[in-house]
């Protein structure tokens, strides 16, 4: 099946493979109306998916290095596209995004545009060349550019810190969404979802990640806009909510206005025990904030967020997998697409959640009725119960206010489908989708860190005479010890002391973003240049992030830091990379230029054609 | 000049383009938030839109068109693949 014609059917198979998924969505919704259990539809969306996935990772089981790497190097553009959007949109992407857009508005969008803008970077400046010059992973980019152990190394250990800040966010979310919908508890969620996440990439690597995130992005992406669309038609929204929500947004300044943003004290708020995560409405939806401060507030963010995209070896190494140079190109331009049809949802969903509790014209309206009336409905006590919403009386008047209406993120995305009166099914279907979103997500940076292991670690500094059976032994020993070691960080639940996601994105930019794009785009790069500049950047954003975020600062620094032009931890890539970029200029220079076999290497990196610098089998 | 010095001329330049309606839908407009923000489109208010939907658009439609625009300059200097799908 896997053999010869079948990058030809692929088409088909998976248009077989969508129809078949929407079959067995109608057959969940007849279940329902047979009176079949909510937890059980759940349970059946979760583990039909999950095991279609499986089934893909095994029928795609390899022995053969380049399949195991990438791909076999034949992954045509549009599907390639598919697994990128799949590889990026992860379960906080799924599931919190809307929820930011819902709690942080205007100002929150800075990640919606940072996190689609670096794709623009990644083409023009990466994805192309890299994929000319044939290596297997980023850092082996790095290692043959620059020449040498020290400087793979390096590149190894920053593509380490970076997605394995990311991964066990992932693996975290992939636990969540198991236990919530298989109703086991968090731990045993964790490992389910890592047993899930193994078994897809295992066996056949690179090959059967691509293939499984092809799958999961078509579940996520129905799971994504059937709601939306369904939703905003129930709601009054019209039947094209990314065009037509213009009244919807314009009533909810006026509803602000109304109930007025009143922001709540930390004592009043820690009086009242509002449980830790739950966020409440303080900031406007579509106001965009006064000041000098506020705007850098906005560009800085989306800044990291872009550099940081355009440096995140699990995404890049993706475009190593297509045919040619010209499809890697394309290739980015669909995997934006992709991303774009979830990512331009995401606000009309949060536009529609909003007012769906905030509009008392609307029979689902919550906010200025008396409190006793709202905890008597059913989906607030359900969510009650789980600590996920929370209601505090602060003025004591009986009232629900604005201010007094407590929500984590994820129940935008995980409730409104109940709220608007949808069936089960949907949300079944959107447990399904969460889970895809977390687990291909979760694959790409598991295996871009074992690879990063086993190919520039084990094979070519410790043992450059292994076989392939044995390279490709160590690969996968790698894959389940790092896939086991972010389960058992996520399992203590220490992600929210590992901090945001977003990190991640800084780390990448701290210490790869200049070394790539200047061993394409400047000649007289030096190997010396890189590694100081590697080691200077990670270290200095490394250093600024330990000062600035109070969790590190108290008991490093003694004491809490006000962020230096506002660069908070969020952005401390913003220290990094000049650092990174200067460090690596000024030594370059004052190093000896490349020789002139290196320089040839560039130059052919530059041009599309001829033959790849390093070859099929490396 | 060799075929591939003015070969990478045009991709440097073509890169400087790229980049600088990147620039513009990514940061420019954004520095001028609340201006925008008084003006409207499809009802709703302008730079809510640009970061909600319009800037993300803008972003899909540069590279489709940067990708295209460099497969012309691949075949005007006799870089263009053949075999690929």
């Amino acid at each position: 099946m896997f053999k010869g014609d079948f990058i030809k059917n692929l088409p088909k198979i998976y248009g077989t493979y969508t129809g078949g998924f929407i079959v067995f969505i109608i057959l969940m919704a007849i279940a329902e109306q047979a009176g079949v259990s909510a937890k059980n539809i759940g349970v059946m969306f979760v583990a039909f998916t999950v095991l279609i996935y499986a089934l893909i990772g095994y029928l795609s089981r390899t022995i053969q290095v380049d399949a195991y790497y990438v791909a076999g190097r034949q992954v045509p553009t549009v599907f390639n596209g598919m697994a990128t959007a799949a590889d990026w949109m992860s379960g906080a992407s799924f599931v919190a995004l809307a929820g930011g857009v819902y709690f942080g508005g205007y100002t929150y969008m800075a990640f919606l545009v940072g996190w689609t803008g670096g794709y623009v970077l990644v083409a023009t400046l990466m994805a192309p060349y890299l994929r000319k010059f044939g290596c297997y992973t980023v850092p082996d980019f790095i290692g043959t550019r620059y020449g040498g152990n020290l400087v793979r190394a390096c590149a190894v250990f920053v593509l380490f810190i970076a997605s394995f800040t990311y991964v066990t966010a992932q693996i975290n979310a992939t636990g969540t969404i198991a236990s919530r919908a298989l109703g086991i508890p968090f731990e045993a969620g964790v490992w389910v979802g890592l047993i899930s996440i193994l078994i897809c990439s295992m066996l056949g690597g690179m090959r059967a990640v691509t293939w499984t995130q092809v799958a999961q992005y078509i579940v996520l992406i129905i799971a994504y806009l059937i709601p939306v669309f369904w939703i905003s038609s129930n709601v009054g929204g019209g039947i094209f909510p990314h065009l037509m929500l213009g009244d919807e947004v314009a009533r909810l300044g006026e509803l602000e206005q109304q109930f007025g943003l009143v922001k709540n004290s930390a004592a009043d708020m820690k009086a009242a025990g509002v449980p830790g995560g739950l966020k409440y409405i303080s900031g406007t939806h579509s106001g965009v904030p006064e000041g000098g401060m506020a705007v850098w507030k906005y560009l800085s963010l989306a800044i990291c967020m872009m550099v940081g995209t355009a440096s995140l070896p699990h995404i890049l190494m993706r475009y190593f997998t297509t045919p040619s140079v010209r499809a890697a190109r394309k290739s980015v331009a669909w995997s934006l697409f992709f991303i774009f049809l979830l990512y331009s949802s995401a606000p009309m969903l949060a536009t529609l959640s909003k007012l769906a509790l905030m509009d008392p014209n609307l029979p689902t309206g919550i906010i200025g009725k008396s409190i006793s009336e709202v905890q008597s409905i059913e989906w607030v006590q359900r969510w009650s119960e789980v600590k996920q919403v929370f209601i505090a009386d602060f003025n004591g008047d009986g009232i629900l206010q604005l201010n007094e209406w407590f929500m984590r993120g994820d129940v935008v995305v995980l409730a409104t489908p109940e709220v608007a009166g949808l069936p089960f099914v949907i949300s079944g279907l959107v447990f399904a989708g969460g889970m895809a979103a977390a687990m291909s997500t979760a694959d790409g940076l598991v295996l871009a860190i074992s690879n990063a292991l086993s190919h520039d670690i084990y094979y070519k500094i410790i043992d450059p005479k292994a076989d392939t059976a044995k390279r490709l032994l160590v690969a996968r020993v790698l894959l389940v010890i790092i896939g086991a070691a972010g389960a058992y960080i996520a399992s203590f639940r220490l992600t929210s002391i590992l901090g945001s996601v977003a990190w991640a994105f800084d780390f990448a930019m701290s210490g790869l973003f200049f070394p790539l794009v200047l061993g394409v785009w400047w000649k007289r790069a030096t190997r010396a240049g890189a590694i100081a500049g590697i080691v200077s950047g990670i270290a200095s954003g490394t250093l600024y992030l330990l000062w600035v975020f109070p969790k590190f600062s108290v008991p490093i620094f003694g004491g809490v830091n006000t962020p230096f032009l506002g660069i908070d931890h969020l952005r401390f890539g913003l220290i990094g990379a000049p650092i990174c970029l200067v460090v690596m200029v000024v030594v370059s220079l004052m190093t000896k230029e490349p020789s002139p076999a290196v320089q040839k290497m560039v130059d052919d990196t530059r041009i599309p054609t001829g033959k790849a610098i390093l070859g099929k089998q490396h | 000049m060799s075929n591939k010095d003015a070969y990478w001329n045009k991709t440097k330049n073509h890169m400087i383009v790229t980049l600088a309606l990147w620039a513009f839908f990514s940061l420019v407009i954004f520095m001028f938030g609340s201006e925008l923000n008084t003006m409207s489109f499809l009802g709703y208010p302008l730079a809510y839109y640009m970061t909600a939907q319009g800037s993300l658009l803008a972003f899909v439609i540069i590279l489709f068109w940067t990708a295209n625009k460099q497969e012309k300059i691949d075949e005007e200097h006799g870089f263009s693949e053949r075999e690929d799908d």
